[in-house]
């Protein structure tokens, strides 16, 4: 019997590939965006909204992830930017070689917004750097305000925390505030924004702050 | 359940370290895994199980040693081990935190043991 000494990360490798992906990406001066939720959040809802609201003013690709199907992809493609569909087949996340390889697929010198919309999932993305700026966690009003309690990494990871679906809130079980309170208690550093899909309420807040982060002269 | 990927990734972690010859065999896999990391350790052992049969890390114990999550206080100065739903200095309180442990994921050693008479 002997003992082999390793010593390494187990998820070396995914991080070594989100290494290549965010110096590709710095290299082309795109801002990229890691958006998290769980399922029926309302991430593609908010990703058409912020395409229509950006269109003309930024050039920006998608990658969309999804278990299945490319419906997010064709909702996506309607708003006349790039954007590449991965199907994790049944994975619950996105890993840093597939983003690698979607990225192969985009025009890179021509833009400088990437949003990545991972799969629905408040847990597993968490552990998977795919070589983002930052991550941006969505938490929708109908899921109740202890979100932040339950999946404290994503809260923690994540840089912006963008609450949706504010125009139910008369008819559900949920504080704004306690809501708000929870995630700045996990994450005190998070940018908050407040948004409906349904309303457009939020959207032209939450866009201005893009555009801030993301270089010009590329549209 | 993104754990049957971490079990993936730590076996091809531990096939890359095995010697060459036929007939090794890996007793235990030493795991250190953070609160935080994200992961269900039970989950994992089962996962585990299942991909290794058929490889040298048949029957292998995944020994996990666990990390808890510490920070350090910007406030009041003082580390302490940190509480993943309440998020506060364990002192006094603060959340001006600095995590120093507890994402962890790490594949320390591994037990390998070769079989006589296989040669």
């Amino acid at each position: 019997m002997s003992v082999i000494t390793i010593e390494r990360k187990v998820l070396e490798k995914n991080d070594e590939l989100a290494r290549q992906n965010r110096a590709l990406l710095e290299r082309h001066g795109i801002f990229a965006i890691n958006v998290v939720s769980s399922p029926g959040a309302g991430k593609t809802s908010l990703l058409e909204r912020t395409l229509e609201h950006l269109a003309g003013k930024l050039a920006v690709a998608v990658i969309e992830g999804d278990v299945q199907t490319d419906f997010d992809a064709q909702r996506i493609a309607k708003y006349n930017v790039p954007a590449v569909q991965i199907v994790t087949a049944g994975g619950c996340h996105l890993e840093a070689n597939l983003v690698h390889d979607a990225l192969g697929n985009i025009d890179l010198p021509h833009i400088s917004l990437l949003i990545i919309e991972n799969v629905g999932n408040l847990v597993c993305p968490s552990n998977y750097d795919l070589g983002e700026a930052m991550k941006v966690v969505v938490a929708s009003t109908t899921e109740g305000d202890d979100k932040p309690l339950k999946y404290p990494a994503m809260f923690r990871n994540s840089s912006v925390l963008i609450i949706n679906k504010i125009d139910l809130l008369p008819y559900v079980n949920c504080s704004i505030e306690t809501l708000r309170a929870n995630a700045l208690r996990i994450n005190p550093s998070l940018a908050v924004f407040e948004t409906s899909c349904t309303t457009g309420a939020g959207i032209p807040a939450w866009c201005d702050w893009l555009l801030a982060r993301t270089a010009a002269g590329k549209i | 359940m993104h754990e049957l990927s971490i079990a993936q990734s730590i076996v091809d972690i531990v096939l890359q370290h095995l010697p060459r010859e036929e007939g090794v065999s890996v007793r235990s896999v030493r795991l250190t895994l953070g609160a935080m990391a994200g992961v269900v350790p039970d989950s994992l052992e089962f996962c585990f199980g299942a991909i290794t049969e058929g490889t040298p890390l048949q029957g292998a114990l995944l020994e996990i040693e666990h990390v808890p999550l510490r920070a350090h206080c910007n406030d009041c100065g003082g580390d302490t081990d940190i509480e993943p739903t309440l998020f506060a200095c364990a002192a006094c309180g603060s959340r001006s935190l600095t995590i120093l442990s507890g994402r962890e994921m790490q594949v320390r050693d591994i037990e390998v043991e070769e079989n006589e008479g296989v040669r």
